[in-house]
């Protein structure tokens, strides 16, 4: 395998995006800072893949126009995704596999805020059983919480404790939007709101978008002190049925990391946009309790759809990039209930060999 | 580094109707899945990875359906991505399946694109209204036909030209099974006799809506062997562009124009109209043949329509075009990129059934979507590529 | 109130996306939906000796479509609930309510549904429900209205009490028509944004103007004007003024009619270059037989009168041909 990193990134997070549902205006600020970092232009670029989702947007074909924010003329290479961009860079990783191309960019967009957001996700789910009910993705979540809550795998305190370092560690975040930590006492104080999930054990509706440069080799040496290499990747599903599986557990996260050596990792930046499930999420990858988890607040300071799994991704590699940790671990999620899961290992050294 | 090898060893698709009334989304997609597990001789458990593709999530009404139907197609406990680049999807989901081959992560590959378009109805889902802007929009013919109209000025074609392709490929699909319009008896004279829809393009030279699927197994070096017939990975391109552009060319786009010059390169092909022995070209309106023709090198500019107009596209022609009938045979969106790989890798495996050209070693599978600005191809061929 | 007039925000309007789905369901699913038309619940056994409601379309270990149906109990136990405190549009209920898990009587996998009760307080895991069919049932998922408590006193409030599974066998009371499709309403609410760039050309419309914006890299007049120059990739600058004359470059006559349709076809749908623009954009041609529309014609805006102005294209009703000689194809053909 080519040896492939992550020289690029740049993100906004917002409660509410006011312009368009194409994005493309909080697209080209994004794209221009890539290129500062790196000192690239589009035409550095070999490869293009985006994620987004035509039901976000609320029409079809949502996703055609925002390649005007990287202007096309001459055409480029490009792919997309209705998936959270994180797969987007999967793509865009593999094609760097191949060898057809030495430098990707990868972005993700969404403006969740244009309609009922936990309305719109139902439509995810069995068209004939499930969705007519209208399940809204709170109520899925809350159902996953009270099953690992009544068998004692966690409790409200432990969820607590999670957003608790959440939002205190978001406090540091310029992008999250929701930030400030309190107490887990305090935060056990608060009313439910739907039982068994407080409001702050919930991602907040989130408009977003978000930017990443993949570089292979030479070219990623050339233009980081540190870039983070990817060392593992990979990802698996689930099965979407609320019934049909162990809502306590995340087979497909542990699926995904069984080829993957998680040892020595330092920061994990994990998509959990519900407490409790960032509980679920560390037991199936084994982190140990001195990793770092969500350094940047994670899901819970904000949740940008389409993009809150590739903005792990970025958060991850600048721990590398800066110097503070030597190997990260990035997650992305999708679908609901965690359904699907991709992770991503990435490292400040390079591998002796491979 | 170079890519490893990919062959495609398994290809199936479902008798596309109008409706597909007998099945569900999971059925439709299973069916296609299951000749083409049966023609690669493998059966899900086999698989490590399933690309999913189709257009957009409104022709259905299921956000993101993949994710439901992760089970009904065998993609639990393996990777399961989903390809979304409007209408060239089938052929971009395809390409993305053989990377993974390609890049050496998987061997065995199964990829499915589907558009079950009888749930809805696609001339809603393509033009439901933007607030402030002016309601003309009418569908995807109402898009193409300006444009149309724009190559017929340009080239000077004389304007029978859309009917020869309209008969030519309705004709085609009564030799296959699969095809959703077996019309008996379309001649160059019923389909200039047929009802002006877009004006310039009529009825006959429109393509159905409807329901089917496609799938096909992509498996490496190794595996391939065990198959009596591989059609091996010669060359894979996707390029894009905007919709709009000051400029722009709308007939003879620059992103295909750049991705047949890629694809050919990769290829090692220097003359297209002699070195592919046949080519699936995605045709939704009759025009977009000799268009595409231009487009891709086959013809210098605005001689494509001499080419079909000659003869020459047809089944005993010097490049014989949709012998499968193509898109204005069977037009489910999703899929209708996928169709067009996967019959140019049937041609190459000698297992076409019917409309099986003699002696085909090369052919191209070509998809084009959005404003004609999404274009995905690939040359196919029998023998492995020596580069 | 002055933040808004400071910051004045991108122009919104509200756009409901409906459609009512119609599903074929194929033979499981259909299956499925038959006994709930026929009040029974009908579930699917796996290969591996679950059983599953709604039953899988295809086993998840041997991947064959399901074939084995038992009839299951109206009458099960939660597992597991969420409280709804703000019910969305279509849900089972529009005040609070619960949704649940509930395993059915004959079953070993829950089943989703929503649970009718007051309160939080009245929801546990392990509580007692049965199903509460709707007054009508079509074959449709919401042929269960919900379920709701079971009284202490009754028979089968204890679990396993009830009739267990048994074989779905063909009752000759039955409807004999099975399910074999299903209509599912889909209708969402969205706020349609514009982008700056767009709020500001039809805010200029508002004032009977026509703005186009100026790429700063390569010099072209967008119009309507748009976020970044899809050549470039960068922010246009430069408002330029356009007049309202220009040139129609391509076109089609729409003939066909389609649901959600605005114009009553036929009409002529054309590309208008205007007088100083660098792109064509989409109009109606009117005031001219279709077939008398060209390549090249020369056209004006056809204002609506002013009182029916908004911030939209539409305050130009339509576009005219102008009467003067048609334009050189050299001008216009490579805006084609």
């Amino acid at each position: 395998m080519r040896d492939v990193a992550v020289v690029g990134f740049a993100q906004r997070q917002m409660e509410e995006f006011d312009g368009s549902p194409t994005c493309v205006e909080m697209l080209v600020p994004l794209f221009a800072e890539c290129y500062e970092q790196t000192g690239w232009n589009r035409h550095d670029i070999g490869f293009w893949c985006s994620g987004s989702s035509d039901y976000l947007a609320g029409r079809s074909f949502s996703f055609v126009s925002a390649v005007d924010a990287i202007g096309v003329i001459p055409p480029i290479n490009e792919s997309h995704v209705e998936m959270d961009a994180a797969w987007a860079l999967y793509e865009a990783w593999l094609k760097i596999q191949t060898g057809e191309v030495d430098t990707a960019l990868v972005y993700g967009f969404g403006k969740a805020s244009a309609g009922v957001l936990r309305r719109t996700l139902a439509l995810q789910l069995d068209p004939y059983s499930m969705t007519p009910l209208w399940p809204d993705t709170v109520s899925l979540a809350g159902i996953q919480a009270r099953t690992g809550i009544e068998a004692g795998v966690w409790d409200e305190r432990a969820m607590a404790e999670v957003v608790n370092r959440s939002l205190t560690d978001a406090e540091k975040n310029e992008y999250a939007i929701r930030k400030g930590g309190s107490s887990v006492e305090e935060l056990l104080a608060r009313p439910m709101y739907a039982d068994p999930l407080r409001k702050h054990d919930c991602s907040p509706v989130t408009d977003g978008a978000a930017a990443i440069i993949l570089a292979a080799d030479d070219r990623a040496r050339s233009v980081a002190d540190r870039p983070a290499w990817i060392t593992g990747l990979a990802h698996n599903v689930d099965p979407i049925s609320m019934g049909n599986r162990d809502l306590t557990r995340s087979p497909s996260t542990a699926a995904a990391v069984r080829g993957l050596d998680l040892g020595g990792v330092e920061v994990a930046e994990l998509h959990a946009p519900f407490s409790h499930q960032e509980l679920v999420l560390r037991t199936e990858l084994g982190l140990a309790d001195d990793v770092a988890i969500n350094p940047s607040g994670g899901a819970l300071a904000g949740n940008p759809m389409f993009t809150g799994g590739l903005i792990r991704f970025g958060e991850a590699a600048k721990k590398v990039w800066d110097g503070s940790a030597d190997k990260v671990l990035a997650h992305a999620t999708s679908g609901p209930a965690l359904q699907q899961n991709l992770v991503c290992v990435m490292e400040g050294r390079e591998k002796a060999e491979h | 580094m170079a890519k490893l090898p990919a062959a495609v060893v398994g290809v199936g698709q479902t008798h596309h109707r109008a409706k597909r009334e007998d099945l569900s989304m999971a059925g439709l997609c299973r069916e296609a899945m299951d000749r083409a597990l049966l023609d690669a001789n493998m059966t899900l458990d086999d698989i490590d990875a399933i690309v999913v593709g189709k257009a957009p999530d409104l022709f259905e009404g299921v956000m993101m359906p993949e994710l439901y139907l992760a089970e009904a197609l065998g993609a639990v406990g393996k990777p399961l991505l989903r390809v979304h680049t409007a209408g060239s999807v089938g052929g971009s989901t395809a390409i993305v399946a053989a990377t993974l081959v390609q890049a050496g992560v998987h061997k065995r590959v199964l990829t499915v694109a589907f558009e079950k378009q009888s749930e809805s109805n696609a001339m809603w889902a393509l033009s439901v209204p933007l607030p402030f802007n002016m309601p003309v929009h009418a569908g995807a013919g109402g898009y193409f036909a300006p444009h149309v109209r724009s190559y017929i000025r340009r080239s000077g074609a004389p304007t029978h030209v859309g009917a020869i392709v309209a008969a030519k490929d309705r004709q085609n699909a009564l030799k296959n099974p699969y095809a959703h319009l077996h019309n008996e008896g379309t001649t160059v004279e019923s389909v200039m006799a047929s009802q002006m829809l877009w004006d310039p393009i009529r009825y006959d030279e429109t393509c159905p809506s409807s329901d089917g699927a496609c799938a096909l197994v992509i498996v490496d070096e190794d595996t391939a062997k065990a198959s009596p017939n591989p059609a091996w990975v010669h060359g894979s391109v996707m390029r894009s562009e905007a919709t709009s552009a000051s400029e722009r060319d709308q007939v003879n786009p620059q992103a295909g124009r750049d991705a047949a010059a890629a694809l050919w390169k990769q290829a090692g092909i220097t003359n297209p109209l002699e070195q592919i022995d046949m080519a699936e070209i995605y045709v939704p309106f009759s025009w977009f043949e000799p268009m595409w023709l231009e487009n891709l090198g086959f013809t210098p500019e605005g001689e494509g329509w001499k080419l079909t107009e000659s003869g020459g596209t047809a089944m005993d022609g010097i490049l014989p075009v949709n012998c499968s009938g193509g898109v204005l045979s069977s037009n489910p969106i999703g899929a209708s990129g996928m169709l067009r790989f996967g019959e140019a890798a049937l041609q190459v495996r000698g297992a076409a059934g019917e409309h099986q050209v003699d002696g085909v070693r090369r052919a191209l599978g070509h998809a084009y979507g959005g404003g004609s600005q999404f274009f995905s191809m690939w040359v196919v061929g029998a023998e492995k590529p020596t580069n | 109130m002055f933040y808004f007039l400071t910051m004045p925000r991108t122009l919104s309007a509200p756009v409901t996306v409906a459609f009512d789905y119609t599903r074929s369901t194929g033979p499981v699913v259909g299956r499925f939906l038959t006994g709930l038309r026929d009040g029974v619940l009908v579930a699917g056994r796996t290969s591996a000796g679950d059983v599953v409601v709604p039953p899988l379309e295809f086993d998840p270990g041997t991947h064959e479509a399901t074939a084995d149906f038992v009839e299951v109990a109206p009458v099960g136990t939660v597992t597991s609930w969420s409280w709804v405190p703000e019910p969305v549009a279509g849900q089972p209920f529009d005040r609070p309510f619960a949704f649940a898990l509930v395993t059915l009587d004959g079953a070993t996998r829950p089943f989703f549904h929503a649970v009718d009760v007051a309160s939080p307080a009245q929801m546990s895991t392990g509580m007692r429900v049965r199903v509460r069919w709707a007054e009508e049932r079509v074959g449709h998922i919401n042929d269960i209205a919900c379920f709701e408590p079971l009284p202490a006193g009754d028979a089968a409030a204890t679990a396993g009490a009830a009739a267990n599974q048994s074989a779905v066998d063909e009752d000759p009371q039955r409807e004999p028509t099975p399910v074999t499709g299903v209509i599912t309403p889909v209708s969402l609410d969205y706020v349609y944004a514009a982008s700056p760039e767009e709020s500001a050309f039809y805010s200029a419309l508002l004032e009977g103007k026509i703005v186009g914006q100026r790429c700063p890299t390569c010099q072209k007049v967008y119009v309507p004007p748009r976020s970044a120059c899809p050549a470039d990739g960068v922010a246009p600058t430069e408002l330029v003024e356009l007049p309202d004359t220009g040139t129609l470059t391509t076109f089609c006559i729409v003939n066909v009619p389609f649901l959600g349709q605005k114009i009553t076809p036929p009409y002529v749908s054309a590309y208008v270059l205007l007088d100083g623009a660098d792109i064509a954009f989409l109009h109606l041609i009117l005031d001219i037989p279709a077939d008398e529309v060209r390549m090249g014609m020369r056209v004006k805006a056809v204002w609506k009168p002013r009182d029916e102005w908004g911030t939209t294209i539409e305050n130009i009703d339509h576009f005219r041909p102008t009467g003067e000689p048609d334009a050189d194809y050299d001008t216009y053909k490579h805006h084609l």
